[in-house]
C-alpha cells in the first residue's frame, strides 16, 4: 500500500461526471408516459379564497387534471408536519397551525400553493395554470417579525394568537440579571440578522410515479435526506406504509438546507401520480425558488454583555424575535432555539447567559435552516458584542477574547452544551500570524493615504455539528432520531460498495468516504464506491445537514468496517489455521504475528463468498455488515477569522482586502475538499454581510424576487482566501472528526461587519453592507 | 414562454413587412427572450434579424465610427477599430452584463430597448450619435424619450449607429450590485471646445448634464465637476439607491470619468 489516504488531497471521484454533464439530476429523470405539473400560486401575501374557477383551465390543451385544496381535504391528506416540538416558557407546546399542501380557504404568503395543474407538457401545464381564476379577498399583511405581535397586527392563524408560535427561554435569568447588576461595563447591541434566500444552483424538482402493479410510489426528488422525506410524507401526510414508497435523490445540485424539508409540491406530485395514473413531474423555475424555497435567518435581537473592569465577561442577556414565516417548515422551530441559543457561550467562559426567543408567524415564505442554521445568528450576536465591547473598553479585540477563552475541557456551558475539546488560542494565534495582523497599521496608513478607510475585524466562532445524541435531542423536542446508518458490502473479489444514509449534494462524500474505507481496508480507492440517495438501496439514513456527514455518517461506516474486518479476521484465522487472537489486520492483509502467514483482504472476501474451506459451524458466509451510529455528543468545530476591508468613502463600496480563516475541524480526511467547503461557506457568509438581503414590501410582495435585485456574491466580490487549520481531534468519534460544511458561513458575517464598523468608526450598521448603506452610515455619522 | 411563429427574413425590407400586430423583432434576445420566459411578453411572431446580411460590422473614417445594429457587445469590446477611435466605447461594451450577455446582445437591441439603466444610450448621447433605420436617421438628442421609449416607429428597424469621434472620452459606471446594470453611468466626451456629459441609470431615461458640460468646456478637469451638486428631482429611487444617493453618485462618477479621460 502507498501513503495513507486519510489526509490526502484526493481529487473528487464525482467530478468527472459532474464536469462532463453525465450527472443524473432529478430533472434528468424522464419516465415513460411522463406528465408535468405547474402550480397556481397566490399573488397575495394574505387573502381569503372566495372562489376558484377552473372552466377555462380545464379546457386548455393537454390538461389531464387540476386539483385544489378541496380535493386534498377530500382525500384526507394531512398537512406538512414540523419535526421539532418546542415547549414554551409556560410548559405549553408551541402553536402548530395547519400547514396544508394546497391552501384551504386562505393563502398566507405570496407563492402559497393554491392548485396543481397536470398536463401533457410543461408548457401546457403552465398555460393552463394561468387560466385558473381565483377570486381573492385581500387581507392586510404583516411581514416584519418585530411587528407581528402588535395588538393591531393582522392575524395569520386561528390557533396562534398574536401570531406567536412560542416564547422559549434558556439559562438562569435571575443569575444573569445579578451579573449585570454588578457589571463595570455593559455593551448593548440591537442587531438584525437579515433574511436570506438560499438559491441552490439546481432548483427543487419532484417527479412522482405510481405503480398500479404493486400499489407503490416512487418519488424522485432533489432532497438532502430521502429517508426523512419518505418518513414524513408517508407517516404524517399520506398515511402510506413506508415499504410502498421509494424516494430517490441521486445527484442534487446544492441544498444549503433548503432541500431538507418536505414541501407541498413533493406530496402533490406523488398523490396526483396515482390520480392520473401517470408520472407527474414538477420543476421549479428560479422565480418559484425565490418565492417558495424555505428562507434563512431573519432575527431581530437585543443583546447585552456584562463585564468587569478588566473586560472579563460576567453575563450575557439576549432577546430575539425569530420570524418563521407563514407556516412552520420542517425544522423551523429548532433553528432559532436549540441550534441558536445553545451556542451563545461561543468560545468564552461567560458564566451566566439568559436568552429568550419569540418565534412569530408573518405573511412571508417559511423560514428554516440555511447553511449554519442558528449558529451564524448566534455567532453574529456573540462576536459583534465581543468586538464592540473591546472597542468600548479600549482593549485590543484579540486580547479581550484571549482573556475570556475557555481553556480547560471538557467544558459545560451555561446553555446546555458540553464542549469536548478545542484550542481557541491556537486558532487565534495562527489566524493573527497568517493574516499578518502585525502589519495592519502600515496597511491602514497606506489606505488612508489613498483617501480610503481601512478596518479589521475578528470572529472567533464556535459551532455544534451532528445534533446528538438522539435521546437528548428527543428530550429537547426532536421528533426524529439523529443517528446515521452505513452498510459495507464486500464483493466476492474484494471490491467494496458502501451505502450511506448521508447524502451528498456537492460535499464530495463519494471521495471523502471512499478515502476512509480504502484506508481502513488497505485497498486502492478505485475499489470503493459510495452509494447514497435511494431508499431502496440504502438501509436507512437521516441525511445531510448541520455538517453531520463525516462525524455521524462517516462513523457509521467505520463501525460497519470494524465489523467487516472482525468477521474477516475469523475467516482469515480459519484459512491460516491460527488462533483468531493471533491474527492482525494491517495494510489490507491478515497476518499471524511471528509467522509469515498472510491472507490478503480480497482472498478472505473470496473465501466468504466461495465458502469451500470455511468455518461454517461458527460463521455465516458472505461479507456484508451494517451499523447504526448514535453519537455521544455534538462535535464542536471552532476557529478564528480575520477580515480586513477597505472602504471608498465617496461611494460606500467595500472591498475585502484580506480574509484569513483558521479552523479546527478535528482530523481532516481530504484537505482539498475541506478548503473548498470553507471557501464556499465564507463566500455565503460574505454574501449575507455584504450583498444579500431578502426584502418584502409592506403588502408582502417579494421585492428581491430575482437575481436582478437579490445579489448573490460573485467571484469578483470575494478575495483570495487565506485558510489553514489547527487540529484538536474530537474525543468521541473514532475518526476524531468534527465537520466543516457550515463554518465559513457561520464565522464570516461577524468578521466582516466587525471590519466594516471598524473602518467606518461606527458601533453598528445593518447587513448587508451595500454601498448605499455604507454611504448613508458615513453620512449620518458626519451629520451627528 | 408562450408559443409564437418564428421568421428568418433575409433582408431588412422583408423584416419590416413582417412587423405587424403583436410581432416582435429579435436581435440578441438578451432582453426579449428573458421577458418571454417570464411570460411578461408573449409576441405572436418573432422576426429574427440574425440572418440578415450586413447588419453587423464596424467601420471608422477617423471622424465617425459606424457600428451595425446586429454587432454584438463582445465584438465592440474587442474591436481594434473601436479601441483606436473611441477606447471609451470599447470599455463601455466590455462592462455590459456578463460574458454570455455580451456574446449575444447587440447595440441595435440595446438602443431600441432604451432601458433606463442601459449603458449604450449614454454613449450615444455623449458622442452625438446618429441612429440609422430603414426609414431614415435620428439624432441621439431627439431619439431617447425616457423609460423604454424611443423615437422609433412601430415598424422601424435600426440598421446602425454612427458616433462622432471625440478628442477624449471616458465612461464610468456604478453598477447595481445585483443586476450589474448602471445605477449611475456617466459618459464624458470632450470634442475640443464642446463637451457632452450623458448620464444613464439615474433617471427615467438617459439625459445630459448641462451644468457639467459648461464647466468642463471651460476647463476639462475633475475639479470642474467635483462640487457640482446634482438635483434629486426626477431621479430614480429604489431599494439599491435612493434619489439622493444617485444624485451624489452622478457627481462622483462624472469626476472619475474626467480623471479617466485625462489619463
Ligand atoms: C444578465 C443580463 C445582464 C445585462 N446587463 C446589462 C448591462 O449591464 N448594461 C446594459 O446596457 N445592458 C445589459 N443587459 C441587456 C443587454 O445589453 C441586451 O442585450 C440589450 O438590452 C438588448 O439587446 P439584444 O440584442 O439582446 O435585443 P433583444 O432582446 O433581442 O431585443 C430587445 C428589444 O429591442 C427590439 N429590437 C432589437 N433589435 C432591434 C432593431 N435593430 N431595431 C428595432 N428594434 C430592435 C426588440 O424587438 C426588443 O423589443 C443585460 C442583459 C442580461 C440578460
Amino acid at each position: 500500500m502507498g501513503a495513507p489516504l486519510i489526509g490526502a488531497r484526493v481529487e473528487r471521484k464525482e467530478d468527472y461526471r459532474f464536469l462532463t454533464g453525465a450527472g443524473q439530476y432529478t430533472d434528468d429523470v424522464e419516465l415513460p408516459r411522463q406528465s408535468y405539473a405547474a402550480f397556481v400560486r397566490s399573488p397575495h401575501a394574505h387573502a381569503v379564497i372566495k372562489k376558484i374557477s377552473m372552466v377555462k383551465a380545464k379546457a386548455s390543451a393537454g390538461v389531464l387534471a387540476i386539483y385544489t385544496g378541496e380535493d386534498f381535504a377530500a382525500a384526507k391528506l394531512g398537512g406538512l408536519p414540523c419535526g421539532w416540538l418546542i415547549t414554551d416558557v409556560n410548559g405549553q407546546p408551541m402553536k402548530e397551525p395547519p400547514h396544508p399542501c394546497l391552501a384551504q380557504g386562505k393563502v398566507r404568503y405570496v407563492g402559497d400553493q393554491v392548485a396543481i395543474v397536470v398536463a401533457e407538457t410543461q408548457a401546457q401545464a403552465r398555460d393552463a395554470a394561468e387560466l385558473v381564476e381565483v377570486d381573492y379577498e385581500v387581507l392586510p399583511a404583516v411581514v416584519d417579525g418585530s411587528k407581528a405581535t402588535a395588538k393591531d397586527a393582522p392575524q395569520l392563524h386561528e390557533g396562534a394568537p398574536d401570531n406567536t408560535c412560542y416564547v422559549w427561554a434558556i439559562g438562569d435569568k435571575a443569575a444573569t440579571d445579578a451579573a449585570f447588576a454588578k457589571a463595570a461595563h455593559v455593551t448593548r447591541l440591537d442587531l438584525i440578522n437579515n433574511r436570506l434566500i438560499p438559491n441552490a444552483i439546481e432548483p427543487r424538482v419532484a417527479n412522482g410515479s405510481y405503480s398500479r402493479a404493486d400499489d407503490s410510489y416512487t418519488l424522485y426528488v432533489a432532497s438532502q435526506n430521502p429517508h426523512v422525506e419518505r418518513l414524513l410524507m408517508t407517516a404524517f401526510v399520506m398515511g402510506l406504509p413506508e415499504h410502498k414508497v421509494r424516494v430517490v435523490s441521486q445527484d442534487v445540485g446544492g441544498g444549503f438546507g433548503s432541500k431538507i424539508y418536505l414541501y407541498a409540491e413533493d406530496v402533490a406530485v406523488t398523490w396526483a401520480s396515482k390520480q392520473v395514473n401517470r408520472p407527474v413531474k414538477w420543476t421549479s423555475d428560479r422565480s418559484e425558488a425565490f418565492l417558495t424555497d424555505a428562507h434563512g435567518r431573519d432575527h431581530h435581537t437585543i443583546a447585552e454583555l456584562a463585564m468587569d473592569k478588566d473586560g472579563h465577561f460576567l453575563g450575557m442577556r439576549v432577546k430575539t424575535t425569530a420570524n418563521v414565516g407563514a407556516y412552520l417548515s420542517t425544522f423551523a422551530s429548532c433553528v432559532p432555539t436549540i441550534l441558536y441559543a445553545t451556542l451563545l457561550a461561543g468560545q468564552y467562559k461567560t458564566p451566566v447567559i439568559h436568552c429568550e426567543v419569540t418565534a412569530v408567524f408573518t405573511n412571508t415564505t417559511p423560514v428554516d435552516a440555511y447553511r449554519g442554521a442558528g449558529r451564524p445568528e448566534a455567532t453574529y450576536v456573540v462576536e459583534r458584542l465581543v468586538e464592540t465591547a473591546a472597542r468600548e473598553m479600549k482593549i485590543d479585540p484579540a486580547d479581550i477574547r484571549r482573556r475570556n477563552f475557555i481553556t480547560a475541557f471538557p467544558y459545560q456551558t451555561p446553555v446546555a452544551l458540553m464542549y469536548d475539546i478545542g484550542d481557541y488560542n491556537a486558532t487565534m494565534d495562527a489566524a493573527q500570524k497568517l493574516g499578518d495582523v502585525a502589519g495592519y497599521p502600515a496597511r491602514k496608513k497606506a489606505s488612508e493615504a489613498k483617501g480610503k478607510l481601512r478596518g479589521l475585524g475578528y470572529a472567533a466562532y464556535i459551532e455544534a455539528c451532528g445534533i446528538a445524541p438522539s435521546a437528548v435531542a428527543g428530550a429537547l423536542g426532536a421528533r426524529a432520531g439523529l443517528f446515521e446508518a452505513g452498510e459495507v458490502r464486500v464483493h466476492p473479489t474484494g471490491s467494496v460498495t458502501v451505502f450511506t444514509g448521508s447524502h451528498s449534494h456537492g460535499q464530495g462524500h463519494e471521495t471523502t468516504f471512499a478515502q476512509v474505507v480504502a484506508d481502513r481496508l488497505g485497498m486502492p480507492i478505485e475499489n470503493v464506491d459510495i452509494v447514497h440517495g435511494d431508499t431502496s438501496k440504502v438501509l436507512f439514513g437521516m441525511g445531510t445537514y448541520g455538517s453531520r456527514s463525516i462525524a455521524v455518517g462517516g462513523t457509521a461506516i467505520v463501525k460497519a468496517l470494524d465489523k467487516v474486518i472482525a468477521k474477516g479476521k475469523k475467516i482469515a484465522a480459519h484459512l491460516m489455521e491460527a488462533a483468531e487472537s493471533d491474527v492482525v489486520f494491517e495494510n489490507g492483509a491478515y497476518t499471524v504475528a511471528g509467522t509469515d502467514k498472510k491472507k490478503m483482504f480480497g482472498e478472505v472476501a473470496f473465501a466468504a463468498y466461495v465458502p469451500h474451506n470455511y468455518p461454517h459451524d461458527k460463521l455465516e458466509p458472505g461479507l456484508n455488515e451494517n451499523a447504526f451510529y448514535d453519537p455521544a455528543n455534538f462535535t464542536f468545530p471552532a476557529g478564528t477569522y480575520v477580515c480586513e476591508v477597505e472602504v471608498d468613502p465617496e461611494t460606500g463600496v467595500v472591498k475585502i482586502e484580506k480574509f484569513t480563516a483558521v479552523d479546527d475541524f478535528g482530523n481532516i480526511i481530504n484537505p482539498m475538499i475541506v478548503e473548498g467547503q470553507v471557501h464556499g461557506g465564507l463566500t455565503q457568509g460574505i454574501g449575507q454581510a455584504l450583498t444579500e438581503g431578502c426584502q418584502y414590501d409592506a403588502s408582502g410582495q417579494l421585492l428581491t424576487g430575482s437575481f436582478m435585485d437579490y445579489c448573490l456574491p460573485r467571484a469578483s466580490d470575494v478575495p483570495f482566501y487565506q485558510v489553514d487549520t489547527r487540529v484538536t481531534a474530537c474525543t468521541h468519534n473514532p475518526l476524531g472528526v468534527k465537520g466543516c460544511g457550515e463554518a465559513g458561513a457561520i464565522g464570516a458575517p461577524a468578521a466582516l461587519m466587525n471590519a466594516i464598523t471598524d473602518a467606518l468608526g461606527v458601533k453598528d450598521m445593518p447587513m448587508p453592507a451595500t454601498p448605499q448603506t455604507v454611504w448613508r452610515t458615513l453620512k449620518n455619522k458626519k451629520a451627528a | 414562454m408562450h408559443a409564437f411563429k418564428y421568421h428568418r427574413p433575409s433582408s431588412v425590407n422583408d423584416a419590416a413587412a413582417l412587423v405587424k400586430g403583436e410581432a416582435k423583432l429579435l436581435a440578441g434576445g438578451q432582453t426579449l427572450v428573458q421577458t418571454m420566459k417570464l411570460r411578461l411578453a408573449s409576441p405572436s411572431d418573432i422576426i429574427d434579424l440574425g440572418t440578415i446580411k450586413d447588419l453587423a460590422g464596424i467601420k471608422s473614417d477617423g471622424k465617425t465610427l459606424s457600428i451595425g445594429a446586429m454587432t454584438r457587445h463582445a465584438d465592440v469590446a474587442h474591436s481594434a477599430e473601436v479601441k483606436k477611435a473611441i477606447p471609451a466605447l470599447a470599455a463601455l461594451a466590455a462592462m455590459i452584463g456578463d460574458r454570455q450577455v455580451r456574446a449575444m446582445g447587440t447595440i441595435g437591441g440595446s438602443v431600441a430597448n432604451n432601458d433606463p439603466a442601459a449603458d449604450y444610450p449614454a454613449a450615444l448621447l455623449a458622442l452625438n450619435a446618429t441612429i440609422t433605420t430603414n426609414k431614415g436617421k435620428h439624432e441621439a438628442d431627439k431619439f431617447f424619450k425616457g423609460m423604454f421609449t424611443t423615437a422609433l416607429a412601430a415598424d422601424e428597424i435600426i440598421t446602425g449607429v454612427s458616433f462622432q469621434v471625440p478628442r477624449r472620452a471616458a465612461y464610468t459606471k456604478f453598477k447595481n450590485p445585483a443586476s450589474r446594470f448602471a445605477i449611475v453611468g456617466v459618459f464624458v466626451a470632450d470634442f475640443g471646445g464642446s463637451v457632452r456629459v450623458a448620464v444613464t441609470g439615474a433617471g427615467a431615461g438617459v439625459f445630459r448634464q448641462a451644468d457639467m458640460e459648461k464647466a468642463l468646456a471651460a476647463k476639462f478637469a475633475p475639479e470642474s465637476v467635483a462640487n457640482i451638486k446634482v438635483k434629486q428631482d426626477g431621479l430614480n429611487s429604489d431599494m439599491h439607491a435612493s434619489a439622493e444617493y444617485r444624485a451624489h453618485l452622478v457627481t462622483v462618477m462624472a469626476k472619475r470619468a474626467v480623471e479617466a479621460a485625462l489619463k
